[in-house]
């Protein structure tokens, strides 16, 4: 398996905060990676700095072996790190189709063309990723007036559009009904198994996480407490310490989605 | 050194009486969140309404009565406004709440006019301070003494009223959080009044103790409203203490600041501005804004290519456009060409507001600087028309280039502060510069070429120029790059984890803009035959705002709309009335009243939704 991301030592401070606190671990090609934590344990701070919108303060954070640490955003997606976000960001006052065809353009370097119109650019590539998500019905509607979950949707087909070898899922499936999670989740597996593509994700339901995961790290206020395969996870002592009351959560469901 | 002293002091005096009005304009901002250019207005009417008084009633009574009345009157009117107008619009988008704003100024202005008229009036000495004291051999007044301690006292009275009362701290917490307090169930309403009731008091306040110092004149509102939001901006919106600190700062660069430059110390505060801002984006004390979480700007809709019937407006009305000539008189035609230009100084204008979601207050620059660039190399080189024609866009092309690298790293008010401040350090060079320029005696002889001297050619060089430009626009708005600039707009957080620029496409998108308004300008020169520093002004920059925003900022044809009517009123009232002003006024303010969209927004919604409506239906 080719490591495809490389974290060392990773940390970050707000204020005096140490939101991450000597964070490292890899995501292998066609690895589905569950990061996991309580609130605020530092998920989303981790995710921040793998694709550059957060400076790290130490560390080093190398995709395919070249360090990207402090890189801007878009470089590093140039590298080949696509990601959805927790609170989703999309371009309202395109339609559907259109937020998968802006990622298109760009990745062609086709966005300084300013006479030919965009409408119909790419746009059967865009559909195309849309069909896979889900969303081809809803593709000239207005982003702006899509449910919760079919911006989630969206958010991955945006993820995906630039072909991307790490796959970074803030919370992918937060807002949906436990059938469309199972559903988005088995699609990403789909795509795993396709194009090798590394997925790294957080997700606090734990039936997607140990249905999903092929490997899950737990983070606690900004470290790293335990990581394993998921039946290891499940005996961690640690973790069930942290999880303290919602142990249950990690009892084995017959009916979960696996 | 005693000269410093002295000049030390005289700029104390100034800052007090800079914060005061200043610190009424964050506390606004603060709370309402509204750009509140009628603020000048509160001051301008204070400073009468202390005139007034004095002038009638002699001695201390009349003096100090009169500057007690005037912030209450000034506090009287903030309050009216909140109940009247203010009140309605907490829901609308922020750019119409500040055109809002333009048209109480217009209506003050008128209103001004008619109870004082126009002359500029001397206030008397304030008695009991009318002496002077002797400090190292000069003579400094007693009441600017008096100046420096009150800003310190008003500041301190703040500071009390928002730390040790319930009302105060009600106000910190809207300032920091709005949405905070409306969930607390504070009765929004009435904090909003007490809030508009405070900074117009303080606005009125900060006019009346003027009046020892300066003229009272019917222009000051717009000047004392823009040097406000230079203070609240270099302070930090929001911030009094950093008005504070940035009304000492600008008070003793404008008294140092005569010194060197003695005509044009205003500019220095612009300077002393960009400089802050590219330092600290949000000014000295200012915090990075809280994300709104729920956007009061209604989230535009997605492009769709023009119906056919749009289609065949257009060409109807290009056609007849076309043949005005035949049956337009020498006038008309002259009206018709300069509404042209306006229409495209307006869609320059609104390409960078709209599908860039900037907003400029200082759009007349490039407007300016074209018309500069059209009548330098007349003046110098004696230059062709054609010439000119090409040396105009260039000129504000590259002011642009400049201008606007520093611009896109800011964003909302911040932004559109530096494009004022720029738009006001362009008209300074053009001003100063006189043996290039002119200066204030402009440049005239700017003639169009004898093929293009009478009406009818000249207009329909207008007419073709500004078609070519609006089509060109539209074009470049359904092109990748136009969506990649919308898409800046939209959400920086998502451009930039998708390989997108935004600063990038903003900077090219205000250079593109500079060079269409400045071909406007330049067309402009020719259609004037002169050329002067106040078409760089900020009057000018206004004009464009309320051009694009009554059209309607989300929509390409908004701006044709906004500029004929805006345009054609404004000249047509000129002629009519001496109270234009008010007439504009009033109806701008009743137009967002009644279409919070602006006109072809709200034409345009009602055209869109027939049509998404067979839309849905085909597919
Ligand atoms: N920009 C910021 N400034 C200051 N503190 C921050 C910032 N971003 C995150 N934090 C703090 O860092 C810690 C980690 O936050 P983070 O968002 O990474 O947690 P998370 O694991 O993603 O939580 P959740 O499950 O709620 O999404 C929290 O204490 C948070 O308050
Ligand atoms: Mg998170």
């Amino acid at each position: 398996m080719t490591v495809v991301l490389r974290v060392e030592h990773l940390v970050k401070s707000f204020g005096g905060v140490r939101a991450v606190d000597d964070v490292g671990f890899t995501v292998g090609a066609g690895e589905r990676v569950a990061l996991i934590g309580p609130n605020g344990a530092g998920k989303t701070t981790v995710f921040n700095m793998l694709n550059g919108q957060l400076r790290p303060d130490h560390g080093s954070i190398q995709i395919d072996g070249v360090e990207v640490r402090g890189r801007r955003p878009r470089a590093i997606w140039r590298r080949g790190v696509g990601r959805t976000f927790q609170i989703t960001a999309t371009l309202p006052s395109m339609t559907v189709a259109e937020n998968v065809q802006m990622v298109l353009l760009s990745f062609h370097r086709r966005l300084f063309d300013i006479w030919r119109p965009a409408a119909p650019r790419y746009r059967d590539q865009a559909l195309a990723l849309l069909d896979r998500v889900g969303m081809a019905d809803q593709a000239d509607r207005a982003s702006a007036t899509l449910a919760y979950g079919d911006l989630k949707r969206l958010e991955l087909a945006v993820a995906l559009a630039s072909r991307p070898r790490l796959l970074l899922m803030d919370e992918p499936t937060a807002g949906m009904a436990p059938r469309e999670r199972a559903e988005l989740m088995n699609l990403t597996a789909a795509l795993v198994a396709e194009s090798g593509v590394a997925v790294l994700f957080t997700e606090h339901d734990m039936d997607i996480v140990f249905g999903h995961a092929s490997r899950i790290i737990v983070m606690n206020q900004g470290t790293i407490i335990a990581s394993g395969q998921p039946a290891d996870i499940r005996a961690d002592a640690e973790v069930q310490a942290v999880y303290l009351g919602s142990g249950a959560m990690f009892a084995p469901r017959p009916g979960g989605a696996a | 050194m005693g000269f410093y002293v002295a000049q030390f002091l005289g700029g104390l005096a100034q800052a007090s009486s800079l914060f005061i009005v200043a610190s009424g304009l964050s506390i606004i901002f603060g709370v309402t969140r509204i750009v509140n250019f009628a603020h000048g207005t509160f001051y301008m009417v204070g400073a009468f309404v202390a005139y007034s008084i004095a002038d009638r009633v002699a001695g201390a009574w009349g003096f100090w009565g009169g500057i007690a009345t005037a912030a209450l009157v000034a506090g009287g009117i903030g309050v009216a406004l909140e109940r009247l107008l203010l009140r309605r619009l907490y829901q609308s988008p922020a750019l119409f709440q500040l055109l809002a704003t333009f048209g109480v100024v217009l209506v003050g202005q008128d209103a001004v006019l008619a109870i004082w008229g126009p002359e500029d009036r001397l206030g008397p000495r304030a008695p009991g301070l009318a002496g002077r004291v002797h400090l190292l051999g000069q003579a400094i007044p007693h009441y600017d003494l008096f100046l420096i301690v009150l800003g310190p006292v008003v500041l301190g009275l703040l500071w009390l009223l928002f730390h040790r009362t319930r009302w105060g701290v009600l106000v910190r917490a809207a300032t920091e959080d709005r949405e905070m307090t409306a969930a607390l169930g504070v009765d929004e309403s009435r904090l909003f009044t007490t809030v508009l009731f405070l900074g117009a008091l303080l606005a009125g306040l900060a006019g009346a103790i003027q009046l020892p110092r300066e003229a009272v004149t019917l222009h000051m509102d717009v000047a004392v409203v823009v040097e406000a939001f230079v203070v609240v901006v270099v302070g930090g919106m929001g911030s009094v203490t950093g008005a504070f600190l940035a009304a000492l700062l600008i008070g003793q660069l404008q008294a140092f600041g005569i010194l060197l430059v003695p005509r044009i110390t205003v500019v220095l505060a612009f300077l002393v501005m960009a400089i802050v801002l590219a330092i600290r984006p949000y000014g000295l004390l200012g915090r990075v804004p809280a994300l709104p979480r729920g956007t009061a700007d209604a989230v535009e809709p997605p492009l769709r290519p023009a119906s056919p019937g749009l289609i065949a407006v257009a060409l109807a009305l290009t056609l007849v456009l076309a043949a005005l000539p035949v049956f337009a008189g020498d006038y008309v035609l002259a009206l018709a060409s300069e509404t042209l230009i306006m229409v495209l100084f307006a869609a320059s204008l609104q390409f960078i507001m709209g599908p860039g979601g900037m907003m400029s207050f200082g759009h007349a620059a490039y407007f300016g600087l074209g018309a500069y660039g059209a009548g330098l190399v007349v003046k110098h080189f004696g230059a062709t028309m054609v010439t000119g024609l090409v040396a105009a866009p260039l000129l504000a092309g590259l002011a642009a280039l400049v201008f606007g690298w520093f611009c896109v790293r800011l964003s909302g008010v911040y932004l559109a502060m530096l494009t004022l401040a720029f738009a006001q350090i362009a008209w300074s060079v053009m001003f100063e510069w006189t043996a290039v320029t002119g200066g204030d005696n402009g440049i005239l002889g700017v003639w169009p070429a004898s093929w293009a001297a009478t009406a009818a050619p000249f207009y329909e060089l207008c007419l073709g120029l500004s078609i070519a430009a609006l089509l060109l626009l539209r074009r470049i708005v359904f092109a990748p790059f136009g969506y990649a600039v919308r898409a800046g707009r939209d959400s920086p957080l998502r451009c930039e984890a998708i390989g997108i620029d935004v600063q990038r496409f903003q900077w090219l998108a205000f250079v593109i803009a500079g060079v269409l308004a400045g071909l406007a300008g330049g067309l402009f020169a020719y259609a004037k035959g002169s050329v002067f520093p106040t078409y760089l002004d900020v009057p000018v920059s206004v004009d464009g705002l309320v051009m694009v925003l009554l059209g309607g900022v989300q929509s390409l044809v908004g701006p044709i709309v906004g500029a004929v009517v805006f345009h054609g009123l404004e000249t047509q009232l000129v002629r009519l009335t001496d109270y234009w002003r008010l007439v504009v006024g009033v109806i701008i303010i009743l137009l967002v009243l009644a279409f919070p969209q602006g006109i072809a927004g709200a034409l345009g919604g009602r055209l869109r939704s027939g049509r998404s409506g067979t839309g849905e239906a085909g597919r």
